[in-house]
Formats: C-alpha cells, structure tokens, sequence
C-alpha cells in the first residue's frame, strides 16, 4: 500500500489533523502578532527596553520545544488542555522574528521622512499610523511569514503533548515504523508551510509601499 | 499686536546635546516678510536656530517666541501646523502619491476633499510643477521636481512663517538657480517670514534680506548683502573672500 492509498483510506483524518494544525498555527500566529508587533514599536521608540525585550525572545528560542511543551503543562487552565498549551508555546515561540522585523521595518525608515513628518506636525500616533507602520510593512509582514513557517513545523511536534495536529501521523508512524504514516504528516505539514510561505508572500508584495 | 513686531524672537537662547554647547546665549529677530539667511559652516548651529524655531529641539535656556508668544507655552502641534518646513533630503513619504503629500497637513487639519484637492492643484502650479504630476509617487520624480513637491507640500496650509534647510543643496547648480529664481517671484507674491539655512554665500546673497553670520555656536553680526560685502567682520570677509569676484552681481537688490 502507497503513500497515496493510505492518504485516500484516511482522508477524513487527514483532513481533521491538518485543520486542528491550522488551528494552532493561526491562532498563535494571532496572538503572537497582536503582541510581536506593539513590542517591536516600543522597542523601536524607546531604545532602552530594545535589550530586554529582544533578549527575552531570543531565550525562549533557544528552548528546546519539547521542554518548552513540558515546562508549560503544570500552568493552570492552560495545562488543563493540550492545545491550550501548544498554541502558548507556538505564540511564544512566534514573538521573535514579529518583534524584530517590526523593530527593523521602523528604524529603517529615511530620518528625513521621519523629520519632515514631525516637522508638519504630526503628531506622534499619527506618524505611527500614516507613516511608520505602512512604510514597515512590508518588512513586518515578512517576519510574520517566518513565523508562520516556523510555527507550522513546530506545532507538528505538539502532537507529544497531545495536543493533535499533523504530528499525530508522525508519532504513531514513529512508533509502528511505518514511513507511509510519517509521510501522510510530513507531506501536508511541508504544503501548508509552503502555501503560506507564497500566500504571505503574495501579502507583502501586494501592500509594498512605492 | 502690533504690526511692527517681529514674528520670531530668539531670546538668549543656549541649547546644548549631550554635553555639547550647539548655541550660546543666541539672540536673534526675524521681521514679518523678510528672508533672514542663517549663513555658517557645518557645526555652527544653524540647523538647531531652526529647529528651535518649531520645537524640534529644545533650548536649554533662554527664549522663543512666534508671534509674540513662547514657544514653550504654545501646543507643540499646532505651533508646527503653522510652520512650513522645507529639509535639504526634502523627506516626502514614498508611499503617498504627490498630492497625497502635498495634501497631508490640510488633511490632518480635516478640510474638506474638495478644497484640499483644489489646494494641491493651486499649489502644484504655483511651484511650476504640471498638474498631470498629482498622482504620481516621489521616486518617479526628479531631484528638482521633488524639492518644489517639498515647497508646495510647506505651503500647504498657508503657514506665515516658512523654515527651510538648505534646500536647494543637493541639486545640481542648473536647477538650484532655477529654484532660487522661482522661490524669489514666489517670495514677492506670497511675503511669507522666512528662515533660510545655508553654507553657500552666494544663495545667501541672492535671497536673503538679512544674513546672520554664525559660528561655533554663536551669532557673529547680522547684516545685509549689501553691507556683507563691504563688511570688516573677520569672519565675513573671509567668506567674501573665499567665494571670490562676482559676488556683487549676485546681491539681492531689494526683492524682498
């Protein structure tokens, strides 16, 4: 039996785990936006929180993720359920290219664009909204594609924790050492990654400023 | 208020950045309608003067009033909104379009679309740019064409007071005349009270009324081109000196 029989045998299931992997991935890409992206600014406008904050992302990278998964569980509520858990985990692990591609995107705008705003008399919100954030853009987007590469990856490994996802035909092809298994995770989880790598991508070049 | 006092007031003012003295005890008066040229080498503090003119940079002490009132104690926003600031690297935004950027403040300030697009098109003529130039981005324009976008997008909201950074300093010297010209037959129209940043002598003595020799901080004399050329200040003839003969054709003759 082919990688292809076992996929068609198992399609319902298969369908299932790549939604529950989408679901982790988006969520955490969520959140990890909504907070990646106020840090990166402040960082960006008060250079004396750059070290710590980046500092911060960049420790909880070098985690190992299945540690990572299992310092998480004595937490309450959210080691009440394992996808709780994992979206945590992949939220965390998402800040860092969001934190530093919004800090890069803004400091990388010409001073004089930013003088001259300043100058006209914007004030400082305005700038952020008509000015810094759109010319960041699409350097911002950018490190949310990275994120959500990274991410799609790593939640396959949430599956250890029990948390579902494409991973759970890895760990039980692992286990029965059956690579058609493994591979009826890996293949989805590797296409998932690579649509979302053109899809953001697609994203970044439709709202790149002139 | 009277008509005769003068629109900007620097009053012993001192400024210093990081430990520098960038301004001693600088007291300077700019009249309603004239160019006063702040004229130094790099370093002299010409920038700053300006920029404490709109509150990008604070002074240490002293103070500067804009139509009589500190700066100090006026609403930082709207003391700019009534300011038009002209740089050197001129700064649009690369993602508006041109009459998006020359539209900004009048936005902001929340005219209606209408007058502001009627605004854009007045402005864009007045600077001698084509119309047809409206919806176009700054990277598809000239160096020339992007300072005169600058100076339209300044004049925007009819501010009375104009600061420009030597603006016309990284054009080549063909458009840099031509700019000059024009911003002189603008100046005679519009009599706005300009301050003008330069190292360049000779744009000093063809568009300022009044030119204040500055350096290393400090204001050397205040004089007219007229009075420059003939001057025994040290400092002003070594500038006349090292910019050699012909300096007299280029005096300003009473066009402002």
């Amino acid at each position: 039996m082919s990688v292809l029989q076992f996929f068609l045998q198992n399609r319902g299931q298969v369908l299932e785990l790549t939604l529950e992997h989408l679901w982790m991935v988006g969520l955490s890409t969520l959140f990890a936006t909504l907070i990646g992206i106020p840090l990166g600014i402040l960082i960006a406008h008060r250079p004396v929180y750059n070290k710590p904050v980046l500092a911060g992302a960049n420790i909880i990278q070098t985690i190992p993720s299945l540690a990572l998964f299992g310092f998480l569980l004595p937490l309450p509520w959210l080691g009440a359920r394992a996808d709780r858990l994992a979206i945590l985990a992949l939220t965390l692990y998402a800040l860092l290219p969001i934190i530093r591609n919004t800090y890069t995107g803004i400091r990388g705008i010409e001073p004089a664009v930013l003088e001259a705003g300043r100058g006209m008399g914007l004030t400082e919100s305005q700038l952020l909204r008509q000015v810094e954030l759109p010319l960041a853009l699409n350097v911002i987007l950018s490190g949310v594609r990275t994120a959500v590469v990274i991410s799609i990856g790593l939640a396959t490994i949430a599956a250890a924790i029990g948390a579902g996802g494409l991973g759970e035909f890895i760990f039980r092809g692992l286990a029965m050492v059956d690579n058609r298994v493994i591979l009826a995770g890996a293949i989805p989880a590797a296409l998932l990654a690579l649509l979302a790598d053109v899809g953001v991508g697609w994203l970044e070049r439709r709202l790149q400023p002139r | 208020m009277e008509e005769s006092a003068p629109v900007i007031e620097i009053c012993d003012v001192s400024c210093s950045v990081g430990g520098n003295d960038v301004l001693r005890g600088l007291t300077l008066q700019v009249e309603r309608g004239e160019i006063m040229v702040l004229l130094g080498r790099s370093g002299s503090g010409k920038t700053t003067t300006l920029k404490l003119i709109n509150r990008l940079v604070s002074p240490t002490s002293g103070e500067i009033r804009v139509h009589g009132v500190p700066t100090s104690q006026s609403d930082v926003i709207q003391l700019r909104r009534g300011i038009g600031y002209v740089i050197q690297d001129v700064g649009l935004f690369p993602h508006f379009t041109i009459e998006k950027n020359i539209g900004l403040v009048p936005r902001i300030e929340g005219w209606p679309a209408k007058r502001i697009g009627e605004r854009v098109q007045e402005l864009l003529k007045l600077v001698g740019l084509s119309q047809d130039i409206g919806p176009r981005y700054p990277h598809q324009l000239s160096g020339g064409q992007r300072q005169r976008v600058g100076v339209a997008r300044a004049l925007a909201a009819d501010p009375e007071i104009l600061l420009m950074d030597e603006p016309f300093g990284a054009l080549d010297p063909l458009t840099r005349d031509e700019l000059q010209k024009e911003f002189l037959s603008l100046q005679r129209k519009l009599r706005k009270t300009v301050v003008f940043v330069t190292h360049d002598l000779r744009e000093a003595m063809r568009l300022g009324s009044r030119i204040a020799l500055m350096e290393a901080g400090k204001l050397v004399t205040v004089l007219t081109p007229g009075e420059f050329v003939q001057s025994e200040d040290p400092l002003a003839s070594a500038y006349v000196r090292a910019f050699g003969d012909g300096l007299l054709s280029s005096v300003n003759r009473g066009t402002s």
